[in-house]
């Protein structure tokens, strides 16, 4: 069962310079439980798709439903039933782990015992109990990445965007995070679409990719899919199959590679 | 809208409290209002002021309409920080009210000017300062409404504007003239006629002046009636566009 369609979905943003079409007519079908991985060079147009289907950026073209809503009629639905997070993350420094949980589960209107008990449950699943007193400017990279995502889980959505999750993390970090991901679709069948430049983190963790180029898709379907129809060759890699879609080059080598 | 005024109230909290761990911050922004207080208020002590009571209901309004027209229009500042750490693009995810994420700081704001203003009287009273308690309250009211105002255009810019760099010349070089030609200092009808003429195009005239009949005890000369009809005007159209501004804006 599809969670996310998209017909067309297209952005233009306005600038000093006149229009800029960043996303040029997405098509797009996402089902419950898939993970899905969006690939491109930077100013594809991944990161605009993804503020589009998370209310973020009204659609200047196109439809999508997401979680049953329209995103263009209904944004405040999308917005109950999804989870956000940001490349850049989303905590104030100067907060303790434990407010900001219980913080944005108020922002979701639970009352302020339920909120409480959901920040202590999410802080045991995701390893912060110990942390939970601490401002977030005092954790390291990889538990603050797991705070993000900790704040995008609070009201337990169906759906979950992942702006680059993994970049700036180290290694061990990062096959944390890879491990929490599988796990939330495991355990809650959670529909997971994240964003990455790293192609080993994209064919470790996704379903199905999706290969965005000048705000079009370029490319879609499996990794081995796509190594078979764009690698040229049986021992193709996806490097070949990004290179050979894209025609400028491969995405950024991943600066810590991991064993998948 | 069900949940505008709940909503309202978390944000205001958040923001409350987040003010409240930075006490140097709000202590350090009632110490231009209380240098002017000290050290330029007792300067007018003997200086006939246009007949508006005593020089300290004079200067006592001024500075608390000056304490309101920069720190609120400057509110933005804290906004623009609050985005590059990503916290306003996560709320913005959340089904809360995009007006409460507003108003919610608005609030605040108001909070916070107020409470300094009654720090700031309390110190001009010990200096000098009488003035009826209808008065004052009537005077904190236009500051109030002045904080709700500008604050609403600060965020509403904020949330158009990159960097700080981008933001502080903006506000400075509308709050220095509005500063100057609102009488903030010295009643404008003390200068020549071409700046007292031109002083009533600024709105914040109208306030200061309103602000400073109702100190001195004198309710009925129209000033404060002016003030009221200036401010509720201001606010509407402020709060109208900045939340409109607010909403429609990439976090």
């Amino acid at each position: 069962m599809a969670v996310i369609t998209t017909n067309g979905l297209t952005h233009t943003f306005r600038t000093k310079r006149g229009p800029v079409t960043a996303v040029r007519g997405i098509d797009l079908t996402v089902e419950r439980g898939e993970i899905l991985g969006f690939l491109g060079p930077n100013g594809a147009g991944k990161t605009t798709t993804l503020r589009m289907l998370t209310t973020l950026l009204p659609p200047t073209g196109g439809s999508a439903t997401v979680a049953g809503h329209d995103l263009a009629r209904d944004p405040a639905g999308v917005r109950r039933r999804i989870g956000y997070v940001a490349q850049s993350g989303g905590v104030d420094p100067t907060v303790s782990v434990r407010e900001e949980l219980v913080t944005q589960g108020r922002l979701y209107r639970m009352d302020k015992p339920g909120a409480t008990a959901r920040a202590a449950e999410l802080a045991r699943e995701l390893d912060l109990t110990a942390l939970l007193d601490r401002p977030c400017a005092a954790l390291s990279g990889g538990q603050r990445r797991r705070l993000d995502i900790a704040l995008g889980l609070v009201h337990r959505p169906g759906i979950l965007f992942l702006d680059e999750p993994t970049t700036g993390l180290d290694p061990g970090s990062r096959a944390d995070l890879w491990q929490l991901i599988r796990r939330l679709r495991a355990e809650h069948g959670m529909t997971v679409c994240l964003t990455t430049h790293y192609l080993d983190e994209a064919e470790a963790l996704s379903d199905r990719l999706v290969i965005v180029d000048q705000g079009l898709v370029a490319a879609e379907g499996t990794a081995r899919d796509l190594k078979a129809e764009y690698g040229g060759s049986p021992d193709a890699t996806l490097q070949d199959a990004f290179i050979a879609v894209t025609g400028r080059g491969a995405a950024p080598r991943d600066p810590a590679p991991l064993a998948v | 809208m069900p949940h505008l005024v709940s909503d309202t109230a978390l944000i205001f909290g958040r923001y409350a409290r987040q003010t409240l761990r930075s006490t140097p911050a709000l202590v350090f922004g009632m110490v231009q209002p209380l240098l002017f207080l000290v050290f330029f208020g007792p300067l007018l002590t003997d200086v006939p002021l246009g007949g508006q009571g005593s020089s300290w209901q004079t200067i006592v309004p001024g500075i608390l309409v000056q304490l309101g027209l920069f720190s609120a229009s400057f509110a933005g500042i804290g906004l623009i920080l609050e985005r590059r750490t990503g916290v306003i693009e996560r709320m913005r995810v959340t089904p809360v009210s995009r007006l409460a994420l507003l108003m919610g700081r608005v609030l605040k704001d108001v909070v916070q000017l107020l409470t300094q203003s009654v720090v700031l009287v309390c110190v001009a009273v010990a200096l000098g300062l009488r003035a009826p308690v209808l008065g004052v309250a009537i005077g904190f009211l236009f500051v109030g409404v002045l904080t709700v105002s500008l604050a609403s255009l600060s965020y509403a810019l904020a949330m158009r504007v990159a960097t700080p760099q981008g933001f502080a010349p903006v506000i400075n070089s509308l709050t220095m003239p509005a500063m100057l030609l609102s009488g903030i200092l010295l009643p404008m009808s003390l200068g020549p006629r071409w700046l007292d003429v031109t002083s009533h195009f600024v709105p914040f005239r109208y306030l200061v002046d309103g602000v400073r009949a109702a100190f001195a005890g004198e309710y009925g000369d129209g000033k404060i009636a002016s003030a009221a009809v200036v401010a509720t005007a201001l606010a509407a159209v402020s709060v109208t566009l900045g939340a409109r501004l607010f909403r429609q804006a990439g976090a």
